[in-house]
């Protein structure tokens, strides 16, 4: 649906309108999503990303709050999210398995890129 | 279009029972699912099983499908039989599940029709379910976009090409493409998202438009690598650079620096830079790996040279640690 143009190679005569002015924020620290923002993002209930957070596989920022209201959810989080739903709908694997599953991602992937580098 | 033969697709015979499929899929779905999979063409796989275990796990597709016949060929250039459905009544509206988006034009021409304005996607994931109003806010959209690591320290400009939907005075609603520059602000760091504020889908009635988000991914550098914020560089120095202590030059993506090795460094020692990761409020830091290389010995002149060295360290064992004998 959506697809990237790579590289800089900007044409504005190309381009149908002006550009709209665009507030682009990352998600990180300073500007992390609140619960109810994170399960917008991800089509969820509030509910299912509190489970995640019970499970131990989210960790918001001031997680140790027992106000979920005050979690916040960094880019990380939100892609670990992502993920868990996408594990969960696809290969039907269950909460503490979609944590087992990320958790040896991350190794996996953190194995690779050294290979990766070492080898070149 | 093509012909596709989902029993092929999905490694199983034309009579395979119900519980053959599922363990087909899931064994499959696990082999290439994209966030697990390193497989090439992972992604692609993954979309033609999806589609495969949709036709074939509803019985009513399933005999629908073995309708055509046995005679197709994968890949084979394909058009459904005029009336090649008639008799057969679909009792779910649309698709079942999955993401039928991504499903191919044989998918659509079989068992398409009809069912394009049906939205399952929300309604398919765990914990789903937004109870339909009048007022609703659009969905989110997602966006992948490359960048490389030096990216990161400068910030970039991409332009991205969306789809946007348009609503007519009749409230058809159509698509038209649109393109956004965006600044990629330096600092960002992998697997980040950048939010763009009503870049989604309509909302229904009143309801505002959902956002866009845009997943951050770094190319794979050909000598950096990075975690978190902080990134990694393994340097080739010569065994006299670290024996007798230099100072090199190394490439950092923000710029060449002048690196001090110190006198008797080993191979794989590490030397931090402070603050020359990804930049940030609290920036990352700049590790250099040391990697001794040694020079070829391809005349006489370098061979008799590692001979003398040979000589000198005699009682060097570099398998002392190995418990053999020298």
């Amino acid at each position: 649906m959506m697809e990237e143009n790579r590289g800089p190679d900007i044409r504005p005569g190309r381009l149908p309108e002006a550009q709209a002015e665009l507030s682009a924020i990352v998600i990180d620290e300073q500007n992390a999503l609140t619960l109810s923002e994170l399960s917008r993002a991800c089509a969820v209930q509030t509910g299912y990303i509190i489970e995640l957070v019970d499970e131990g596989l989210l960790t918001p920022e001031a997680a140790e709050e027992h106000e979920p209201q005050r979690w916040r959810f960094t880019g990380t989080q939100m892609r670990r999210a992502r993920v868990a739903l996408r594990l969960q709908h696809d290969l039907g694997v269950n909460l503490a398995g979609v944590a087992l599953a990320l958790q040896l991602l991350d190794e996996v992937e953190m194995l690779r890129t050294r290979l990766d580098t070492e080898r070149g | 279009m093509e012909y596709k033969d989902y029993y092929k697709i999905m490694g199983v015979a034309r009579d395979a029972s119900q519980d053959d499929l599922k363990r087909a899929y899931r064994k499959l779905a696990r082999k290439y699912h994209p966030d697990v999979s390193k497989e090439p063409q992972a992604e692609a796989r993954f979309k033609e099983l999806g589609e495969a275990y949709e036709v074939l796990k509803d019985p009513e597709k399933r005999v629908a499908y073995d309708q055509l016949g046995t005679n197709w060929k994968a890949n084979q250039e394909f058009r459904p039989p005029p009336g090649w459905n008639a008799g057969f009544e679909f009792s779910q509206q649309g698709f079942t599940g999955g993401d039928a988006s991504q499903f191919s034009d044989f998918f659509e021409s079989l068992f398409g029709r009809g069912f394009h304005s049906q939205d399952n996607r929300s309604g398919s994931a765990p914990g789903a379910g937004r109870s339909p109003s009048h007022h609703a806010p659009g969905e989110d959209h997602y966006a992948k976009v490359m960048i490389d690591l030096e990216d990161s320290y400068t910030g970039a400009t991409r332009t991205i090409s969306l789809q946007v939907p348009e609503v007519d005075g009749q409230g058809r609603v159509s698509t038209r493409e649109h393109k956004l520059n965006v600044v990629i602000p330096s600092g960002i760091r992998p697997k980040q998202y950048i939010r763009l504020a009503g870049q989604g889908a309509l909302g229904q009635g009143q309801g505002k438009r959902g956002d866009l988000y845009l997943e951050v991914e770094f190319r794979p550098h050909p000598y950096y690598r990075v975690e978190d914020n902080d990134v990694y560089l393994d340097l080739p120095v010569a065994p006299w650079e670290t024996a007798l202590g230099a100072t090199v030059k190394v490439p950092t993506p923000g710029g060449t620096i002048e690196l001090k090795i110190p006198p008797g460094s080993a191979t794989g020692s590490k030397l931090r830079l402070k603050g020359r990761g990804i930049p940030g409020k609290t920036p990352g830091d700049f590790y250099v790996v040391l990697r001794i290389v040694s020079p070829p010995a391809t005349d006489e002149t370098a061979r008799s040279f590692y001979r003398n060295m040979a000589e000198q360290f005699k009682s060097f064992n570099p398998r002392a640690k190995l418990g053999v004998p020298p």
